[in-house]
């Protein structure tokens, strides 16, 4: 049987993308992930759920993508055997979700040679499960020493350099071991987890309601990405429609975020090599963009605006006009900066084959989202998987082969105008309709995904329900779970002053990935 | 040596000590102009100065006494060179200690005490300045040396107060050799003072950094001296420049009556080069840290070539 025919043999789900969900046993499970694998898709996210409460062990759901749509699978697992078949040899970025799981909820990857922990560091003890039903979070845990195995490597002349997490920036916690000789870098080992906040955790004691506002709340830059892909997947249990006009302005705002994000990003990345009148200029068009979004919207930021069925947020003519004439500001501005920064000699030696991530690599390890567009990976759900309000817009996907932070500047460059052009579109079709719908109640048991391409990369939540509208689980995912462990190997053989602008190229989110 | 003397060269001492952050401000507020911004004013310097001054300083358990006292002769030094170099008048009870070979020494013993104070504590930022900057150093000593070198054959002294009284007070005649020594001097003024291209004063990352990596475990008065010392030494590179370079307005010897001139002579040229220096910065972006021993190298060989042009088109 042909993976077309397996998958569509599955249940497809209620929600704006072309997702099909089925339960599968071990052997079908690892069959299938090798299957999509050798199809050239990639894997989206890979999370486990406590079912113990309904007698029915654990289980472990991955969600796969394929040029169909996206495959997810259910694999239960037995409470006296807490063990799944590895798939980090399909797809390399799967390693640190597996030890994720492991951490979370004591179901360990079988046959994989890294164990080691993840997101545990030493606030809670190794055989404690935070993500268990049987958790009590109210438990208080001595800290414990926090040993971890770093991969060492020996040689004449190499030594390491342990960066972080504390920085001399005001940047996300995170540690970085170098392994250099002279200047040049042999490996680079992330360790990450800083941040942990029990967000899962108490996504399990909220309603479908109250979890908007959470789920708006998990990385502040992507507000709206997740807000969105959460609000998707409530309206794709409870099977809400929101309105065409409601859709219409979701994609608005998501835009105006990319927007926002990709002006912080170039500025950024002028600032890393030095040349601060780039930084200024870009931040000065930043602020201009989100003190329109504090003006029209009341959030810089543009926080709670996306809500299960629909926005909280309208846009009258004044309002479209306002935003018409910040995007020719920054349509005109930047196409000054932009040949500022491709004739500038000094940033371009310094752009210019630094991190290079080739296609073929990118595709091996499964870069995903922005970075990925830049190193040949040709993945955009805006284009790919268009559902309202992008059906109607032809997105063009922005894709560079040279996988070097010049090419992450100019698939940014290229987004930025076409992100322009499509706020233009939507602001010209803007539809009439009601805001925001009333969402009905959602059955027990119902499984909802929301999938959505914020500005670092594609967005998921995945939501399995509880009765009287309550979450049993809810698994938010970030592109950053896939591109960290890329930005190692992107690292290498480059020279240790050239990190933090690759670093900064991919611009991801350590909080984003740490829950 | 008469009192009047005595006098004037402590006069120049006490204002290149406190006029150097000044220069810094100027210098910050000139790049915060470049780049839109409305900047911290010239001041700011000053009250970072004190901000430091009033904290307590925090040590490392295992810091030796090369660590704690490394501030202080680093901030001798730079006096001591910003202090020699003819800044007002010419002929002052230090001029005969005014070698230009002293003022590179000067400079060498700076740069070796906050390299071994950088690896006291065993850091790999530390370490990593501390070789970065003898990178830097060894590279941009030989290009200095070449610039005073060609500047001396000129006045047949390498003494200063000899060279800045030859070109100033005889007749005016124009030196290409100097052309090319002064372009020269400038490269090696931005590698020496860690400025852009080749390092970056404001940087927050601690990857790139070459100065303010030797520097990271300092604290309160400590830090204090060793950016002074910064300042003082930006202030020494540049008043060098003037002095080689354009030297016209000075005062010959001790006479109060030409120090109004002198002191506006001094004003106009620092505030020039403050703004000509920022200018700079903003302009470029930062180098490869392997493209700094082409960028010496180039420095290095406009001074050769500056001393060629001067034998080439006889004296």
């Amino acid at each position: 049987m042909t993976l077309d025919e397996t998958m569509h043999g599955f249940p497809q789900l209620a929600t704006a993308m072309p997702v099909w969900h089925g339960t599968v046993e071990a052997k079908p499970f690892r069959d299938l992930c090798e299957e999509v694998r050798r199809s050239g898709g990639k894997l989206v996210a890979l999370w486990g759920s406590d079912e113990t409460a309904r007698e029915n062990g654990y289980a472990l759901h991955a969600a796969l993508i394929t040029v169909r749509g996206m495959l997810c699978l259910s694999l239960p697992i037995a409470v006296d055997r807490p063990a799944f078949p590895d798939i980090s040899d399909l797809f390399p970025g799967a390693n640190r979700m597996q030890r994720a799981v492991a951490d979370m909820l004591g179901l360990h990857a079988l046959g994989s040679d890294d164990q080691r922990k993840w997101l545990r560091h030493a606030s809670w003890p190794g055989d404690v499960h935070p993500l268990r039903k049987s958790f009590d979070a109210a438990n208080k845990f001595p800290t414990d020493s926090d040993a971890y195995a770093f991969v060492p490597v020996s040689g004449d002349g190499v030594h390491e350099i342990p960066v972080g997490p504390v920085h001399a920036g005001t940047i996300e916690p995170g540690h970085f071991r170098f392994s250099i000789i002279g200047e040049r870098v042999l490996r680079l080992e992330q360790r990450l987890g800083y941040t942990h906040k029990g967000i899962e955790k108490r996504f399990e004691q909220m309603t479908l309601t109250q979890g908007a506002k959470l789920a708006g709340r998990i990385s502040g830059d992507s507000t709206v990405a997740y807000a969105w892909a959460y609000a998707q997947a409530v309206e794709s249990v409870t099977g809400a429609q929101p309105s065409a006009r409601a859709l219409a302005l979701r994609g608005v705002l998501l835009e105006l975020e990319r927007i926002h994000n990709h002006l912080g990003d170039l500025g950024y990345l002028g600032n890393d090599v030095a040349l601060a009148f780039g930084f200024a200029q870009f931040w000065i068009l930043k602020e201009d963009a989100l003190r329109m979004n504090g003006e029209l919207f009341g959030h810089r930021y543009l926080m709670d605006k996306v809500l299960p069925g629909g926005v909280s947020c309208d846009l009258d003519e004044r309002g479209c006009e306002r935003i018409r004439q910040l995007l020719s500001h920054l349509e005109n501005e930047v196409s000054v900066l932009r040949n500022i920064y491709d004739e500038h000699a000094g940033a371009q030696d310094r752009f210019l084959s630094t991190g290079r991530v080739s296609p073929d690599l990118a595709a091996q390890l499964g870069l995903t989202g922005m970075a990925g567009r830049a190193s040949g990976q040709a993945w955009d759900l805006r284009a790919q998987f268009p559902c309202a309000p992008y059906d109607q817009l032809e997105v063009n996907m922005a894709t560079h082969r040279n996988g070097d932070v010049a090419a992450r500047v100019t698939v940014r460059f290229e987004e930025l105008s076409e992100s322009i052009r499509l706020i233009r579109r939507l602001l010209d079709l803007l539809p009439a309709g009601e805001l925001q719908i009333a969402v009905g109640n959602a059955p027990d048991k119902a499984f909802g995904i929301g999938w959505v391409e914020g500005w670092r990369g594609e967005v998921l939540v995945a939501l399995h329900t509880a009765p009287d509208n309550a979450i049993h689980r809810l698994h938010p995912h970030d592109p950053s779970w896939q591109n960290w462990p890329v930005l190692e190997h992107a690292i290498i053989g480059n020279i240790v002053p050239d990190f933090p602008l690759i670093n900064k190229s991919f611009n991801l989110s350590y909080s984003g990935q740490d829950l | 040596m008469n009192l009047s003397a005595l006098l004037f060269q402590l006069l120049q001492d006490t204002l290149v000590v406190l006029a150097a952050p000044l220069l810094l401000g100027w210098v910050n507020q000139c790049r915060a102009w470049l780049q839109n911004r409305s900047g911290a004013g010239v001041l700011q310097p000053y009250r970072k100065l004190i901000k430091l001054f009033h904290k307590d300083a925090v040590l490392a358990h295992n810091a030796s006494p090369l660590f704690r006292f490394m501030p202080y002769i680093l901030f001798a030094c730079m006096w001591l060179a910003a202090a020699l170099v003819p800044v007002l008048a010419t002929d002052l009870p230090l001029s005969p200690a005014v070698d230009v070979i002293a003022l590179v020494g000067i400079f060498a013993l700076a740069r070796v005490f906050i390299s071994l104070a950088a690896m006291d504590i065993g850091t790999a930022f530390g370490t990593l300045g501390a070789r970065r900057e003898m990178l830097v150093g060894f590279l941009a000593e030989p290009a200095l040396l070449m610039v005073f070198f060609t500047a001396s054959v000129i006045s047949h002294s390498t003494s200063l107060i000899t060279i800045v009284e030859t070109l100033a007070h005889t007749q005016f005649v124009l030196y290409p050799s100097l052309a090319f020594a002064a372009v020269a001097f400038v490269m090696v003024l931005l590698a020496e003072n860690a400025r852009i291209p080749v390092d970056n004063p404001s940087t927050h990352l601690e990857l790139t950094m070459i100065h303010e990596a030797m520097i990271l475990e300092y604290s309160a008065r400590h830090l204090a001296l060793i950016e002074w010392a910064s300042a003082l030494k930006l202030l020494a590179y540049i008043t060098i420049g003037i002095a080689l370079f354009l030297p016209w307005g000075i005062a010959a010897a001790d006479h109060w009556s030409a120090l109004p001139i002198a002191l506006v002579a001094l004003f106009v040229k620092l505030t020039a080069a403050g703004a000509g220096l920022a200018l700079l910065e903003t302009l470029s972006a930062k180098m490869r840290i392997f493209r700094v021993p082409e960028f010496m190298g180039t420095a290095f060989l406009l001074a050769v070539l500056g001393m060629l042009t001067h034998f080439l088109l006889g004296s």
